[in-house]
C-alpha cells in the first residue's frame, strides 16, 4: 500500500535534485568554493532577516509612532507616548486607576497565571515523572497517556473543555448527581481563572513530564543501590539523591515553562475569550486585540506592549542560558 | 497471571502502599487525559436532540419514533411506567397540560390519556453520522482541511530544505563569520514571533501575502530549532565521505543532496514531526493574517464556528474530532519516535 507513496517521494526527491543542481552548480562556479557556504545559508538568512531581524528594529519604530496606519511613512512620531500611556497609573496596585486599565488587568492576570500555572504544572509533572520512572509495566503506554494532550491543537483543547464545562455539560451533571449545585464555570470570574490554569496544565504538563523523566533516567542507578545498601529511607533517598541530581533539569524546565506561560494565548482565547469581562485576558491577548482585532488598530500601543513583554522574556531567557550553562558544567 | 503482572514491584515481592498510589495515579491519569477526548468523540455521534439532553448519557441514544396510520409525522415512542397501561409502549400524539394523548401503534383508532409523569421516552442506540456528513455538505469542511494540509505540507518541505541547507553550511564548511552566523541564529530562539507581531504583519502586508497561505508559511520557515537540531546531527557525519564525493567532481549541491541529507535522515524525521505539529496546530499567526473565511485553516474555522451562536454543537464536535484525528493517528503510529525526539532535543 505504501509502495506507490514511496516511489512518488523518491521521484520528487530526484526531481528536486535535478531542478536545483544546474543553477546551484553554476552559482558555485560563480562565487567560488570558498564562499559556497553563504550560498547554502542564503535562503535561511533571508527569511530570518525579513521576518525576525528587520521586525525587531521596526518594532521600535512602531512603538514610537502613533495613528492606525500600518505604513511607517504615514505614522507621526510621538516619542515615548505609547509607553507612558501604558504605564500611567495613579495607583499601580489598582488597574482601575490606570489609563490603559485592560493592559494592567492583563499584566496582573498574566502574573497570577504564570505563578500558579507554572507552580502546579511543575509539581504535577514531577510527580508523574517520578511515577513513570518506577518499574511499572506498560511504561511506554503510560508515558503516551500523559503526553497525548500535548499534541492536540490549542483550539481543540479549548473546545473539548468548553463542551465539558458548559452549563448543561457532563461535569455539572456529575455534580448534581452528588447533590451539589451546578456552576456556570466559564461565566464566574474566579472559576474561569481556575479553569484556564487547569486546562493549560492539562494540555502542557506531558511535555515537561517527558523532560523530567529523561532527567530522572540520567541519574546513575548505582547511586540508588549504594543508598539502599546503607538502608536510607525513601524520603531521604528522594531529598538527598533524586532532587539534587535532578536540579539542573528542573531549572531548565522551570524557565522554559515560565517563558511559555508569559506568552500564553491560544487555548485561553478560545476557551473564555478573555472573559468574563477581562478576568482571563492575558498580555498577549491584549496585544492581539489592540493591534489587530479592534478598530482603530493601535499598532503603536501593541508594539509598545510587546516590547515590555520582550523585556520580561529576555530576563527569563538569560536565566535559562545561565541555567543551561551551569547544567553543562555539571 | 494478570495480577502478578500488575503487582510487579521493585523485586521485593510485596504490593505496598506506594504501589497502590502508583496505580491509582496512573488510572486517574488515563481517565483525565483520555476521558475528555473520548467524551467529545462520543458526543460527536449524538443528534442535536440527544445533545441537549440533561443529564447527558455516555453512549449516543436517540428518541425512538414510529409512523402511525393516520398521522403525517413520525410520533415519538414512550414507555409507560405506571398506571393501567404500565409496560406498554405507546406513541405520543400531543401533550395537553399534565396529560399526554397517546396511541397504541398497533391500534391507531383508540386514543389513550396518560399522565406525563407516568411515561419515559423510549430510546435506541443511534449514531448520528449525519453530524459528519453535514460538515462536508454545508460547512465547507474540505476547503479548510485542504488549506491546513497545504500550509502544513508546503511549510514543512520548505522548512526542512532551508534549515538543512543552513545546517550543512554551518556544520561542514569553515569560513569567516561562521560562529557569528550560528550565534545569530541561536539568538533568535530568544525572540519568539509573539513579540514582533505588528512589524511581521507589516512585512507580510508589504509583500502582498495577507489572506494567502504564503503569509502563514513564509514567516516561520527559518526555525532556529531546526537549524540547531540538524547542525548538531550533521557534525557527526564524517568529512571523508564528503571529500570522496568531491574527488569524483561532485558539485557541492550534489554532496549536500545526495550524501548529507540521506545520512541526516533521523534528525530530519524529528524536524518533520515537529514542523507538522507546529503547522497543523498553529493559531495566533493565521488568526492575524487570514481574515477571509475561504482562506481559513481548520483551527481558524473551528474558532470561528464556536464563536458563532448559529452553529450547533453537533457540527462543532464532529469538526473537533476530525481535526484531532490526524494528529492522534500520527501519535499512535510514531509515539516512541515523538517522545524520544522531544526528550533528546528539549523542544516542542
Amino acid at each position: 500500500m505504501f509502495k506507490p507513496l514511496t516511489q512518488a517521494v523518491q521521484l520528487g526527491y530526484r526531481t528536486a535534485f535535478n531542478l536545483f543542481e544546474w543553477p546551484m552548480a553554476g552559482a558555485q562556479r560563480l562565487v567560488g568554493i570558498s564562499r559556497v557556504a553563504w550560498l547554502f545559508l542564503l535562503p535561511n538568512l533571508l527569511i530570518f532577516g525579513l521576518f525576525t531581524f528587520l521586525p525587531i528594529i521596526l518594532n521600535f519604530f512602531y512603538a514610537t509612532t502613533g495613528s492606525d496606519a500600518i505604513l511607517l511613512s504615514q505614522r507621526p512620531y510621538v516619542g515615548a507616548e505609547n509607553f507612558s500611556s501604558l504605564l500611567s497609573c495613579t495607583d499601580y496596585l489598582d488597574p482601575n486607576s490606570c489609563r490603559r486599565d485592560v493592559f494592567w488587568r492583563a499584566v496582573y492576570n498574566t502574573g497570577w497565571f504564570v505563578v500558579l500555572q507554572v507552580g502546579f504544572m511543575i509539581a504535577f509533572s514531577l510527580v508523574t515523572a517520578l511515577i513513570l520512572n518506577r518499574d511499572i509495566p506498560l511504561k511506554g503506554f503510560f508515558r503516551g497517556v500523559f503526553f497525548y494532550p500535548v499534541l492536540l491543537s490549542p483550539v481543540v483543547v479549548a473546545l473539548i473543555w468548553k463542551w465539558i464545562l458548559q452549563r448543561y455539560g457532563i461535569f455539572n451533571a456529575g455534580l448534581e448527581d452528588l447533590g451539589l449545585a451546578p456552576v456556570d464555570w466559564l461565566i464566574d470570574a474566579h472559576w474561569a481563572f481556575f479553569w484556564i490554569i487547569f486546562v493549560s496544565i492539562w494540555a502542557h504538563m506531558g511535555f515537561y513530564t517527558l523532560i523530567l523523566l529523561a532527567g530522572l533516567q540520567a541519574i546513575p542507578s548505582d547511586v540508588y543501590e549504594a543508598a539502599e545498601m546503607d538502608g536510607a529511607s525513601r524520603f531521604r533517598v528522594f531529598s538527598k539523591i533524586t532532587m539534587p541530581l535532578l536540579m539542573p533539569t528542573m531549572v531548565v524546565v522551570v524557565v522554559l515553562s515560565l517563558i511559555r506561560a508569559v506568552q500564553a494565548f491560544d487555548e485561553i482565547f478560545v476557551l473564555t475569550g478573555g472573559g468574563p469581562g477581562s478576568a482571563t485576558t492575558l498580555i498577549l491577548q491584549y496585544i492581539y486585540e489592540t493591534g489587530f482585532a479592534s478598530r482603530p488598530q493601535l499598532f503603536g500601543l501593541a508594539a509598545a506592549a510587546s516590547i515590555l513583554m520582550a523585556v520580561v522574556l529576555l530576563v527569563l531567557t538569560l536565566l535559562q542560558l545561565r541555567a543551561t550553562r551551569s547544567q553543562a558544567e555539571g | 497471571m494478570v495480577w502478578s503482572f500488575i503487582s510487579r514491584t521493585r523485586g521485593r515481592g510485596r504490593f505496598d502502599v506506594t504501589d497502590w498510589l502508583t496505580w491509582g495515579y496512573l488510572i486517574l491519569g488515563i481517565v483525565l487525559m483520555f476521558g475528555p477526548v473520548l467524551w467529545v468523540a462520543m458526543s460527536s455521534f449524538k443528534t442535536d436532540a440527544a445533545l441537549s439532553e440533561y443529564p447527558p448519557s455516555f453512549l449516543p441514544f436517540a428518541p425512538k419514533t414510529v409512523m402511525v396510520e393516520g398521522y403525517d409525522d413520525p410520533l415519538p415512542l414512550y414507555e409507560i411506567t405506571a398506571g393501567e397501561h404500565r409496560g406498554e409502549v405507546l406513541a405520543q400524539i400531543r401533550r395537553i397540560g399534565l396529560n399526554a394523548q397517546m396511541v397504541d401503534p398497533q391500534n391507531p383508532a383508540e386514543k389513550i390519556n396518560v399522565k406525563i409523569g407516568d411515561r419515559a421516552p423510549a430510546r435506541e442506540f443511534a449514531m448520528a453520522f449525519e453530524n459528519y456528513s453535514k460538515l462536508f455538505e454545508r460547512f465547507n469542511f474540505m476547503r479548510y482541511f485542504w488549506n491546513s494540509v497545504f500550509i502544513t505540507v508546503v511549510a514543512t518541505i520548505i522548512t526542512v530544505i532551508f534549515n538543512s541547507m543552513a545546517a550543512f553550511a554551518l556544520a561542514k564548511y569553515r569560513f569567516r563569520g561562521r560562529t557569528t552566523v550560528f550565534l545569530l541564529i541561536i539568538a533568535t530562539l530568544m525572540i519568539p514571533p509573539t513579540i514582533n507581531l505588528v512589524p511581521i504583519y507589516l512585512v507580510v502586508n508589504e509583500l502582498g501575502l495577507v489572506n494567502t497561505p504564503w503569509g502563514v508559511i513564509w514567516p516561520a520557515v527559518a526555525t532556529p530549532t531546526g537549524v540547531f537540531l540538524l547542525r548538531q546531527y550533521m557534525l557527526t557525519i564524517p568529512d571523508d565521505l564528503l571529500d570522496a564525493a568531491r574527488m569524483d567532481h561532485a558539485s557541492e549541491w550534489r554532496v549536500y543532496w545526495r550524501i548529507v541529507l540521506p545520512l541526516a535522515a533521523p534528525a530530519i524525521a524529528v524536524l518533520i514531526i515537529f514542523s507538522v505539529m507546529w503547522r497543523w496546530n498553529e493559531f495566533l499567526w493565521p488568526l492575524i493574517v487570514l481574515t477571509r473565511s475561504e482562506e481559513f485553516t481548520l483551527q481558524l474555522a473551528l474558532n470561528a464556528f464556536q464563536g458563532d451562536l448559529q452553529t450547533s454543537w453537533s457540527g462543532l464536535l464532529a469538526m473537533t474530532v476530525l481535526t484531532l484525528l490526524p494528529i492522534t493517528i500520527v501519535f499512535a503510529l510514531l509515539q516512541k519516535n515523538i517522545t524520544a525526539g522531544i526528550a533528546q532535543s528539549g523542544v516542542k
